[in-house]
């Protein structure tokens, strides 16, 4: 009995994480059939374990030292203020008191929006504004090219984005290149698109087929 | 020619559950057949990132951030491997954080198996940090202040008592900075909040969808490379000189590629057959 066990069970049939795993992944592919309870099932329990995860990452990686070992052990009593705006961004919880939480809503919209302004005009627009302004002879004739390829899309591309003139005679011409360009780059886009989802199939097959099935060897 | 019209027309009510069969085939056959397409070509970008980590000096510090989570991993994770392997090979020190939950398992689990392999040890070679939440925020923090968003390691440790974190006290230390990444926080955020402040030059690996993203920020100097999904992860595998799980499934996915080119060329000639068909008044 146990011969024959051996014969239609994987090599790694002890390894109950994978056998779990290999469930879950078939549960979640059988929606390519149709929706059925498997596909529930694994959808659900995804979530919550997820969040469960993230619950305890939370607690252990940053309330615990950030926090909580701030305040009592080296006795910093500035951090009682986060503290504070924490417990009331929980008050969204109680219907009552939610109203509470939009204050610490409000001081984490405006930290973010004052940290992403400051770094997007760094790293992104002074940046890029620098990077596009390129020799359109460089002595080598196709970085020279390439340099007035760039030139010629950036230009046209915003010339597109610019809706206060009509789109008619020079101007809709000028705008069609950035309309080509813009093309170009969507489907390069997609491309890589297909690619990175392809990607996770082959992933999931490698697991399927390689730790599961023993069928490959990686 | 009824043949074809009638081929076509199949086409156009093709049920989509026999191209996912197809699909899933041209997975399988080429992964069970071992079916090897190594890249012909290395990109400039991956030899960028390699030759840059390869002229480091042995004991530079290297930080890696692990912004990518499960659902990634087949693309993110064999790069993971390949990079960590690599500055443990040219004797670099390596300093991880990650700044998706997620990510600290994956990173612990490679920086575990790759210091099992090559001998070296958490605190001394190494050291991994964990989690914390921010995003954004962390980065801006380190940047100018280690500890005071990193106050102890993923275990628990004091920073002050893990001997290879002595003298890190922001990022300035660091002779890159490398991010696996996903999506947001990821790459993005290093480059515009921890480079432009530090100039610590930062490179990295992401999803190959989010790879065009990336792009300009090669072009205007402010990254020296970058792996773009599975494709550069195997190119790095090439020329780190060994196969992983990358090169592995670089058969397979050309295989797809294929076969979805075809697909896309069928759908095409349907169109166009429909298309004419309407022009000529023909009528099923």
């Amino acid at each position: 009995m146990v011969t024959n066990l051996a014969i239609v069970l994987p090599a790694n049939s002890d390894n109950i994480g994978i056998w779990i795993a290999a469930f879950l992944t078939l549960c979640i592919y059988s929606f390519l059939y149709k929706d059925n309870p498997f596909y529930k099932f694994a959808e659900y329990l995804f979530v919550g374990v997820s969040a469960g995860y993230w619950v305890a990452r939370q607690y252990h990686n940053s309330l615990i030292p950030n926090l909580w070992n701030k305040l009592v052990i080296d006795h910093n009593f500035l951090y009682i203020i986060p503290g504070l705006l924490g417990i009331m961004m929980l008050m969204r919880l109680i219907p009552g008191v939610a109203w509470i939480s939009r204050w610490a809503i409000s001081f984490v919209v405006g930290m973010s929006a004052g940290i992403n302004i400051i770094a997007n005009l760094q790293g992104n627009a002074i940046a890029q504004i620098r990077g596009s302004i390129v020799p359109l002879w460089s002595g080598d004739i196709l970085t020279s090219i390439y340099n007035w390829v760039l030139l010629i899309g950036v230009v046209c591309g915003l010339m597109y984005f610019f809706f206060s003139i009509e789109h008619k005679g020079f101007f809709g011409g000028v705008s069609r290149v950035g309309i080509w360009f813009l093309m170009v780059s969507f489907g390069a886009s997609f491309g890589y698109t297909i690619m990175a989802r392809i990607s996770l199939l082959i992933g999931r097959m490698q697991f399927l087929l390689g730790d599961w099935l023993q069928v490959i060897r990686m | 020619m009824e043949t074809l019209a009638k081929l076509l027309n199949k086409l156009k009510t093709l049920d989509r559950r026999i191209i996912f069969t197809l699909t899933a085939l041209a997975v399988i056959i080429p992964l069970v057949a071992r079916l090897g397409i190594p890249s012909k070509q290395i990109t400039n970008e991956v030899q960028g990132l390699y030759d840059y980590l390869d002229k480091l000096p042995p004991g530079s510090k290297v930080l890696i951030s692990f912004d990518y989570d499960p659902q990634t991993k087949p693309e993110c994770h064999p790069m993971a491997i390949a990079i960590v392997r690599h500055c443990f090979k040219k004797n670099l020190i390596i300093i991880s954080i990650a700044l998706w939950p997620t990510g600290a398992s994956l990173a612990d689990q490679v920086l575990t198996d790759e210091a099992k392999i090559l001998g070296k040890e958490a605190g001394k070679d190494y050291a991994f940090l964990g989690y914390k939440p921010g995003g954004a925020v962390v980065i801006q923090k380190i940047c100018t202040n280690f500890a005071e968003a990193f106050p102890t390691d993923d275990k628990g440790t004091p920073l002050k008592d893990i001997s290879v974190m002595s003298g890190i006290n922001d990022l300035t230390p660091f002779s890159a900075i490398l991010s696996l990444s996903s999506g947001d926080p990821g790459i993005k955020q290093w480059v515009m909040i921890a480079h432009e402040q530090t100039r610590v030059p930062v490179a990295g690996g992401c999803t190959a969808v989010s790879a065009p993203e990336f792009y300009p920020y090669l072009n205007s100097g402010q990254m020296f490379g970058l792996l773009g999904g599975m494709k550069g992860a195997s190119e790095y595998e090439q020329i780190s000189g060994f196969k992983g799980m990358a090169t592995a499934g670089m058969g397979a996915q050309s295989i797809v590629h294929l076969l979805l080119i075809i697909f896309i060329i069928l759908a095409n000639i349907s169109y166009f057959y429909e298309k004419r068909k309407e022009k000529l008044g023909i009528v099923d």
